[in-house]
């Protein structure tokens, strides 16, 4: 057993490394200050950031590097996949639109027609389009399956009616993949199909939810007999679910959550070394020294599943990682809100300040305290991960 | 990056697994805890002829060379089982201070001796205050003639009660922390074995005039605050090791109980309430033992493994201590009762937590390195 990346290894990361420190030099004030989904989605000078990354990583090859060689990936180990998002969570850099290439690109790849993949994969590649996940529902949260919003055939359409919410960046993007019932007759995880949305359909309406923080990131999204060709159905109709519920082996060991979280300890390190309080530095307090210890030794336990997971999934290890997945979701999820909240009790009344002359750290840390328990309840809420964990990593049984 | 034991290392693991099994199920363990000597001798001498107490020596002092991450594979395997023994007091604490500190007849003539199973060894270093620092000693040994002479007392000295020999830490004049090898037969040593839950024989260790010469040194008078910190750096990764394996332990213990156990017609291991705290058990078990495996990588790959050493030993801390709070819980009241498998590693999380240091004393370790160096190697 050894920790050790090869050269080859230790010559990318530096190379991913120095792109990114070099690029972020001219990034926009809010991703210092914001969570990565505020800086991309929030402001347009952020979002206009957000696409010049794009075409930047589609040209270096980096934006589709775990892709099958035959989508023009280079299907990269999942080792060098985990490097390259360390690096990029670390300088907290955008371009990578998730939705497209890392959610609806596979499941494209392994359901679409050959017309299909011709004419959406290649924009998604390029860095050129932004997709958003049509998924949940107002009634339909962690219970996905029971989504209501219908898509009936009517000759060579489908009329879409209903609602979807959280949908993240449904305001800037250029298509969503809806998961939507095609067969009202019947329940739950049967009869549900998926299609490539046009945003700019008429009868689509954006209505953007605004987050506590201020910040528009998430959507509602309304459709009202909206035209759908029926050339976008993805796959067969009425067999969505199981197109939901198929990954390709991406890197998902959380292990860039870890990194960000680094570089956000290494300024809250930074920060207790140039503060005064009551004649001494925040660094010789004992309480603020134990309490930063105690992050970086969270961070580092969740750091090491983390490179675990990578490491089976490698080796094409898929009955550990499912639960462990979800450890690691659940784990950097709550240390992200964890190190938020001792970062603004560590800054006391200094804390509480949003982004202006007087906010320590531009106010990045009370952004990160409101934007993070949004984390514990996306993709999976925790309590559906803990069930998860429970279910595959202990083998408890789960009653219907 | 290779993140697999290697073939050697998983036999070592299934066959220490099978031994313990076999040789030392939890009722045996239940009953040596209970004794004056709070081991079994018969179970040592097996532990000695499978090789154990050679595994970190080199060939030459009569040891087998093995990695740092063999013994780490044989500490989670005590762990798992609560095998009561010398193991770490002897081979892992004093052994290390030898092999670090001695010269080259004492490694040659101690560690031959701890190797063939001859010589149990403990640990005189806390005392009275009990404080962890390293240098928090004030025992001092005087220089009479040709002789030291040691006066005072020693607490929670493992081992004390069955050993051959101790290893003292005491101030010697202007050379500072010094290291004295001991018998334990010395006259003026009076040992009384101090009664804790983790059965670990702690000991006090009175000191009466008790004269020790010149070449009972360890090493040179003055090596022992480096020696000593060589040691607890590995005892410390070695000791959590040992609670990475009562983590590993107490879920697999729970999970099956939590499927087996019905109430209102269902196993409990169905409901949410047990379902979330096992999930956050067996995270807690996944971060700890993969950032052992990492930090004692370290170890054997040559790297500066001070502060991780402590950053793992205040995770594990923690983390012991939480799955062994909520096994018990998840037990219901059978958990509770002596005769419980589960509350044997109850009774052991909170003592092991002082082992080698508490969290708090770790947490400042880490602290320190982090506000001397600001950014974080990766």
């Amino acid at each position: 057993m050894d920790f050790k990346l090869t050269e080859e290894q230790l010559a990318l990361k530096k190379e991913f490394d120095d792109f990114f420190r070099e690029e972020m030099k001219n990034a926009p004030e809010v991703y210092q200050n914001e969570g990565p989904a505020e800086a991309c989605y929030a402001s347009d000078e952020g979002w206009e950031f957000h696409q010049y990354m794009k075409k930047k990583l589609a040209k270096k090859g980096w934006l589709t590097m775990a892709w099958p060689k035959e989508y023009g990936g280079r299907e990269a180990p999942v080792i060098e996949q985990l490097i390259f998002n360390e690096s990029h969570a670390y300088y907290r850099a955008p371009g990578i639109d998730g939705f497209g290439v890392g959610m609806f690109a596979p499941s494209l790849m392994l359901y679409a027609n050959d017309e299909q993949k011709k004419r959406l994969l290649t924009p998604i590649a390029r860095g050129e389009v932004q997709y958003c996940q049509g998924w949940s529902e107002p009634n339909a949260g962690s219970d996905l399956a029971s989504l209501r919003t219908a898509a009936i055939k009517e000759g060579d359409h489908y009329i879409v009616n209903g609602q979807k919410t959280w949908t993240t960046g449904a305001h800037r993007a250029d298509h969503m993949f809806l998961l939507a019932r095609t067969d009202p007759s019947q329940k739950r995880s049967r009869g549900l199909s998926v299609f490539n949305i046009d945003m700019s359909l008429p009868g689509v309406e954006v209505r953007p939810i605004q987050y506590m923080n201020g910040a528009p990131i998430y959507n509602e999204v309304f459709f009202t007999d909206v035209k759908v060709p029926a050339t976008e159905l993805i796959g067969d109709e009425n067999d969505g679910w199981k197109q939901t519920r198929d990954t390709m082996n991406f890197e998902r060991s959380g292990a860039g959550s870890f990194a960000a979280i680094r570089r956000r300890l290494e300024e809250l390190i930074e920060y207790v070394k140039t503060t005064k309080r009551d004649g001494k530095f925040l660094s010789e307090d004992p309480l603020v020294r134990q309490k930063l210890a105690r992050l970086y030794t969270d961070m580092e336990s969740g750091r090491a599943l983390a490179y675990k997971i990578a490491w089976l999934q490698e080796k094409g290890n898929l009955i550990f990682s499912p639960a462990a997945a979800s450890e690691s979701k659940v784990f950097s999820s709550e240390l992200g809100q964890r190190m938020a909240d001792l970062a603004i009790d560590i800054m006391g009344p200094y804390g509480h300040v949003e982004h202006s002359k007087w906010s320590p750290l531009g106010g990045s840390m009370i952004d990160t305290y409101q934007s993070s328990i949004g984390y514990n309840i996306c993709a999976g809420s925790n309590e559906i991960q803990r069930n998860i964990i429970a279910w595959v990593g202990v083998g408890l049984p789960r009653f219907k | 990056m290779d993140l697999d034991f290697t073939s050697e290392q998983e036999m070592l693991r299934d066959s220490a697994a099978k031994f313990f099994s076999k040789e030392c199920p939890f009722d045996r363990v239940k009953e040596i805890e209970e004794t004056e000597e709070g081991y079994s001798s018969e179970l040592w001498q097996k532990v000695v002829e499978l090789g154990w107490t050679g595994l970190i020596f080199p060939e030459e002092y009569g040891g087998y060379d093995g990695t740092f991450l063999d013994l780490i594979i044989i500490q989670e395997e005590i762990g798992k089982s609560v095998f009561l023994s010398p193991f770490f007091s002897t081979v892992i604490q004093c052994g290390l201070i030898i092999l670090e500190g001695g010269t080259e007849d004492q490694k040659k003539d101690l560690l031959g001796q701890i190797v063939e199973g001859s010589l149990i060894m403990a640990l005189a270093h806390y005392e009275e205050e009990g404080s962890y620092h390293i240098a928090s000693v004030n025992m001092a040994a005087e220089l009479k003639g040709d002789q030291y002479v040691l006066n005072g007392t020693k607490m929670f000295v493992m081992d004390a009660n069955i050993c051959n020999k101790l290893i003292v830490v005491a101030k010697a004049g202007d050379d500072g922390l010094s290291l004295f090898l001991v018998d334990a037969d010395d006259p003026g040593l009076t040992i009384t074995k101090i009664p804790t839950i983790g059965r670990d024989n702690s000991c006090e260790v009175i000191f009466k005039d008790v004269k020790v010469s010149k070449e009972n040194v360890i090493g040179s008078p003055g090596n022992g605050l480096e020696v000593l910190e060589k040691m607890y750096a590995k005892a410390t990764i070695a000791k959590a090791a040992e609670m990475v394996g009562g983590c590993k332990v107490c879920i697999d213990i729970t999970g099956d109980y939590a499927k087996q156990r019905e109430q209102y017609g269902k196993p409990i291991g169905g409901y949410q309430a047990i379902q979330h705290y096992m999930a956050n058990m067996l995270l807690a078990y996944d971060t700890s033992s993969n950032y052992l495996y990492r930090v004692a990588c370290m170890v054997d790959e040559g790297e500066d493994f001070g502060a991780e050493a402590s950053s793992l030993k205040a995770c594990v801390n923690e983390n012991f201590k939480f799955v062994s709070e909520r096994a018990v819980q998840i037990h219901g009241g059978i958990g509770t009762t002596r005769e419980a498998d589960i509350a044997l590693f109850y009774r052991r999380a909170h003592p092991y937590k002082s082992m080698c240091g508490d969290t708090a004393y770790h947490y400042e370790k880490v602290a320190e390195k982090l506000l001397t160096e600001g950014s974080i190697s990766y």
